[in-house]
């Protein structure tokens, strides 16, 4: 074992080189730590979900560019340390880690899936950090946990828009067809507590694996009920299977589909079986669209240009979520001199901040903050989105 | 009576899919004793190929198909080659452990060159489903029913019929034996994966057109093959193939009569039920060996 034998000068002098190489390569890194006040960001930014975690990422880098340049939060500047969790519920546990040990972040935004997002819920309460997370599950904030807040709309919001929607077409039983993960899991369960809301009757509900190549034998089943209409609920590329199987079996009722597939990706998938089908999504899909009374007009067509002269990419209608997320703890840490407390205090009492996914006004019973009015609902017609009043 | 027939044309689609991946594991297993865990991966090599050539670079359907098969193979002899042969103690347990190791290199390359979003491509053939006693089924599945029967003829008879089959054969049966009456034993192997990665690809590109395509699809679909393999008995072509078509009638059924829920627990359960009570498999016969 001669390499680490202690008296050693040569590795003395080896360790001593490579630490003033790295103290000189980073002057920033070695001076930053008092001024600048750390916000971790968890996303999928690869693996199966990277179509959220990608332009979450992106968004959060966005959004802290944009605070810094107008001067960061009560003069100090924002920093992003940012960790992937492939969409992996055990990674997210890491990258939450490191965070809260090493980094010693002021505040952390994501993850970007239900599942990853439960997994690091019970460290932030632990770590008392406040908490914005970009998932959609309601499971999340629902019980209310002091610490935990999200801005991605959840999927109450959704059920009720769509609901509201098939209410309209004189619909009464409905079929559900959900993926077998947390995302269609919560979707079910609220398809199914909220269809006696309004009036409306789940005949069958069924489900399909994440990766299932064929659907068909779930379409018959539930078309076997004679329901008016199928409600999907998944991401891609599953839906995309749903909306062809439909079409293979002629299935002649209306097919809706879930605001997780809404995105440019899901009609490239579908392609021809993608017409007619309806769903709800976030303005930012149809911003162009929007009324210019709208609340969010500006607001979104600001980000949309940011976005896509900064990264050279059409925007996402996911990366909102990160955006909405440092935004609000930004607005949060205002005047609070980093007191994680009062951050938490903070957020808990903004009230129409106008963002991306829709009009936030948290409250102690409320850390999701929107109402359906984050949703409108679109249809699908000639490969391009179409509001439905 | 219609759903019974749309849960049968599900179950052959799936099924006929299933068959394809279990030859290309059934007959690599009876030239070379080796479970090639990268299996479905060439399956994904095959699909993304298949739509990059047909979507991308805007090739006609039978080259774009040739040229697909012909380049997993290919890359499928690679491996071979490069990751199989060199090992100087070719124990079974270290080759399959190399297999696991190849199959995430080869998902990490299929993310790198295809990205992580999912990609679909127009059917073969582009007419509407057939309709048949009220239930549907689509042109790109009789596509593949056709496909996998043509196979299956060819194996057998490129088995039973020609001089380079019957030396595979020999190879499986007596390596040593084989190798003293003269028969190129490294020849026979670099030919068995290049056969065997290529069916992977003719199923992977096969199905693309009627499903979603990314380059995490392989793990799953390789799964379900292997356990169709098992289930007809590994080194078994024909039951490969009873295998495969079983495995995905039942999955079909499954959901259709007992519950969505419980596609995959039906396969796997079937697979744990069947190594139980005939561990070689419905159709196999040879011994099956612990390792």
């Amino acid at each position: 074992m001669r390499f680490v034998r202690k008296d050693s000068p040569l590795l003395l002098a080896a360790a001593l080189l490579t630490a003033v190489v790295f103290a000189s390569a980073f002057p920033a890194l070695a001076e930053s730590g008092e001024k600048t006040w750390k916000i971790g960001g968890i996303f999928s930014i690869t693996g199966p979900a990277s179509f959220l975690g990608d332009p979450e990422k992106k968004s959060m880098e966005l959004a802290i560019e944009e605070i810094n340049a107008a001067g960061g939060v009560d003069g100090r500047m924002l920093e992003a340390v940012i960790y992937d969790t492939e969409g992996d519920p055990s990674k997210a546990v890491m990258a939450a880690g490191k965070l809260i040990n090493k980094d010693r972040v002021t505040a952390i935004a994501g993850p970007s899936r239900t599942p990853t997002t439960l997994a690091v819920v019970p460290m932030v309460e632990r770590a008392n950090l406040p908490f914005v997370s970009c998932a959609a599950g309601n499971k999340i904030v629902e019980p209310i946990k002091p610490w935990v807040f999200k801005t991605a709309q959840s999927d109450i919001q959704a059920v009720a828009s769509i609901y509201a929607h098939i209410e309209k077409q004189g619909i009464d039983r409905i079929g559900t067809l959900t993926v077998a993960n947390s995302f269609g899991e919560s979707g079910r369960e609220q398809l199914i507590e909220q269809a006696g809301d309004f009036g409306i009757t789940v005949v069958r509900s069924e489900s399909f694996g994440a990766g299932d190549t064929d659907m068909t034998s779930q379409l018959t089943k539930i078309r076997q009920e004679k329901p008016g209409a199928v409600i999907c609920w998944g991401t891609n590329p599953g839906p995309a299977v749903v909306a062809k199987n439909a079409e293979q079996l002629g299935l002649d009722i209306p097919l809706y589909q879930s605001h997780g597939v809404a995105s440019p990706k899901f009609i490239e998938l579908a392609g021809d079986s993608a017409e007619g089908i309806l769903l709800p999504t976030g303005k930012i899909l149809v911003a162009d669209l929007l009324p210019d009374d709208d609340p969010q007009k500006q607001v979104l067509t600001d980000y949309i240009d940011a976005y896509e002269t900064r990264y050279d990419e059409t925007v996402s209608g996911f990366g909102g979520y990160a955006y909405d997320a440092v935004y609000l703890l930004a607005r949060a840490m205002e005047g609070t001199g980093g007191d994680k407390e009062k951050i938490r205090e903070n957020l808990e009492n903004i009230k129409g901040h106008v963002g991306i996914s829709g009009v936030f006004s948290f409250s102690q019973t409320d850390h999701n903050g929107l109402d359906p009015s984050a949703f409108v609902m679109v249809r699908i017609a000639d490969g391009k989105w179409q509001l439905v009043k | 009576m219609q759903e019974l027939l749309q849960y049968l044309f599900s179950g052959m689609t799936n099924g006929a899919v299933y068959a394809v991946i279990a030859l290309g594991f059934s007959m690599l297993y009876s030239s070379t004793d080796l479970i090639n865990f990268a299996h479905g991966e060439f399956v994904m090599l095959g699909a993304l190929c298949m739509v990059s050539l047909t979507a991308g670079a805007g090739l006609a359907l039978v080259p774009a198909f040739f040229v697909t098969v012909a380049a997993v193979a290919a890359a499928g002899m690679l491996f071979e080659r490069l990751a199989i042969r060199p090992v100087r103690h070719p124990q079974p347990i270290v080759l399959i452990i190399i297999t696991v190791g190849a199959s995430i290199f080869l998902r990490g390359t299929g993310m790198l060159i295809w990205g992580k979003d999912a990609h679909s491509m127009p059917p073969f053939l582009d007419i509407a489903p057939i309709d048949i006693a009220g239930a549907r089924l689509l042109a790109q599945s009789v596509w593949i029913l056709v496909i996998v029967t043509a196979l299956a003829a060819g194996l057998h008879l490129f088995y039973k019929k020609t001089l380079t089959g019957k030396a595979m054969t020999a190879c499986a049966v007596n390596k040593k034996g084989a190798w003293i009456v003269g028969i190129p034993f490294k020849w026979m192997v670099l030919l068995a994966f290049g056969m065997s990665t290529g069916l992977g690809a003719v199923a992977g590109a096969s199905i693309a057109p009627i499903t979603m395509s990314s380059y995490d699809m392989g793990t799953i679909l390789g799964l379900k093959g292997f356990c169709g393999a098992m289930l007809g008995g590994l080194g078994s072509l024909w039951g490969a193939i009873l295998g495969g078509f079983l495995l995905g009638i039942l999955e079909a059924m499954g959901v259709g009569f007992v519950s969505s829920g419980f596609k995959d627990a039906t396969a796997f359960l079937l697979l744990l039920l069947v190594l139980y009570v005939r561990p070689q498999g419905i159709l196999g016969t040879a011994e099956v060996k612990r390792f």
